[in-house]
């Protein structure tokens, strides 16, 4: 008999949601960007701009916490024995709803890891962001009720299941092979930031730490900020959610302690006041996180058990930020960039799409 | 007689929502659900509670799960 998962009670879920919440703050205050304690999206988009796949000055830095997260879960998966390597649902239709997402993401700049943190630092303009991923969910909810599903996987190598996890090591190494230097914003193959978000970044070894700990966390109790609101709205189960809501208090109450919090609307770190595309860029990324089946950080965390598919979604939202950044779609806090709207709708447009055509009745 | 679900290489949520579609068909009171990851077989007990029916077996063969459902 399997010792029981703790970490898959409610109160697991709440705690690791409590774990997130503080130490996302933290990473704030140790020297992490305004309110991006944690972004995936936005630490994926500097990733792609460290790897010159964008020319954003601003945001370029392999951030180790993403390295963290799938490592981190990769670790668990094998110390539990759930390491389950498996692939082919769809691969191709999960790239390019990882493209979308991330364009989604980025005309609101961030994630629904950063609409929280927004939130809990006192941004008003968040709430926009996460009542239009809740609707964006929301519409993903009535294609699942339709029979909307992207197909089987099949078990494969356990080498396969490490090419996402290696890719990470690989950035890592060149993180250690090429650190930043004074004033630069060249070393070796990778780009850094001289200013702008991609300049600031907490120490990498407390990066890397927390990012290990909350990828472990989060592997354990399957924390999922787009499944919170998904699991809600179509079963009316809290316990996804009641992990968001964790996150959410422990992030206020520690940017409290620490003088992190700043209510108000204008002048927010990072995020603009063009309150219609804050709303419809989430709608965006809300639906393709319901249709791949995860938000940002949980894909990451099923890479980390083996999910290829998973892992090709993650790969499908660096290269989506290379084209956010090279195309103009990316905001920036003076409003939407000047391609971003056609983005949207386009991006909206090819998510139905995928919802409407890609039903499958899979009773046996 | 009991009803059969096999949800193997399916993810969050279609196990649970085919184990759900099951329960309100209302045809049996006996279900079992074929999972093949630790998240779909705790998703689908979760969600079986919830809806008033008991997990009465959880059985597991090399990476699959059997979970049996009941309603008295």
């Amino acid at each position: 008999m399997k010792l029981k998962n703790v970490f898959a009670t409610r109160w697991g879920i709440i705690g690791v949601g409590l774990f997130i919440g503080v130490f996302a703050a933290l990473l704030q205050k140790w020297g992490n960007p305004g309110n991006m304690g944690i972004c995936v999206a936005c630490f994926e988009r500097d990733i792609a701009g460290a790897l010159g796949l964008h020319r954003a000055g601003v945001v370029q830095y392999i951030r180790p916490e993403i390295i963290g997260f799938v490592m981190g879960s990769l670790i668990a998966a094998y110390l539990f024995k759930e390491y389950r390597p498996r692939l082919g649902s769809a691969p191709i239709v999960r790239f390019v709803l990882g493209v979308f997402a991330m364009i989604g993401a980025l005309v609101f700049l961030g994630c629904p890891w950063r609409a929280a943190l927004r939130l809990a630092g006192g941004d008003g303009t968040a709430i926009l962001g996460l009542l239009g991923l809740i609707f964006g969910i929301w519409i993903g909810t009535l294609f699942l009720k339709k029979g909307y599903n992207l197909g089987r996987t099949q078990a494969t190598h356990a080498a396969a299941g490490w090419v996402l996890p290696i890719i990470m090591l690989g950035l890592l190494a060149l993180l250690i092979a090429f650190p930043q230097i004074e004033g630069q914003n060249r070393s070796g193959v990778l780009f850094y930031s001289l200013k702008g978000p991609g300049s600031m970044h907490a120490p990498l070894l407390i990066s890397l730490g927390v990012g290990l700990a909350i990828g472990f966390l989060a592997q354990r109790s399957r924390f999922c900020t787009m499944g919170a609101w998904r699991d809600f709205i179509l079963f009316r189960q809290t316990h996804l959610l009641s992990g968001f809501i964790a996150l959410v208090a422990a992030a206020f109450v520690t940017n409290l302690i620490v003088g992190q919090f700043h209510p108000g609307f204008k002048g927010q770190p990072v995020a603009h006041t063009m309150q219609i595309w804050n709303f419809a860029g989430m709608v965006l990324a809300g639906l393709a996180f319901a249709l791949a089946g995860g938000c940002p950080g949980r894909q990451l965390f099923l890479s980390g058990e083996g999910d290829g598919d998973a892992a090709i979604f993650v790969l499908g939202m660096i290269v989506g930020a290379g084209f956010a950044h090279n195309f103009g779609l990316a905001s920036s806090p003076k409003g939407v960039g000047p391609y971003g709207i056609e983005a949207v709708i386009i991006g909206l447009i090819v998510c139905l799409f995928i919802g409407f055509t890609m039903r499958k009745r899979s009773k046996t | 007689m009991s009803t059969k679900v096999d949800a193997r290489g399916l993810s969050c949520p279609q196990p649970v929502l085919m184990t759900i579609d099951e329960i309100k068909a209302g045809a049996t009171s006996e279900i079992e659900i074929l999972v093949d990851t630790e998240t779909s077989k705790e998703n689908v007990s979760r969600a079986a509670t919830s809806q008033g029916w008991e997990v009465a077996d959880v059985s597991e063969e090399g990476n699959e799960y059997k979970i049996t459902i009941r309603k008295d």
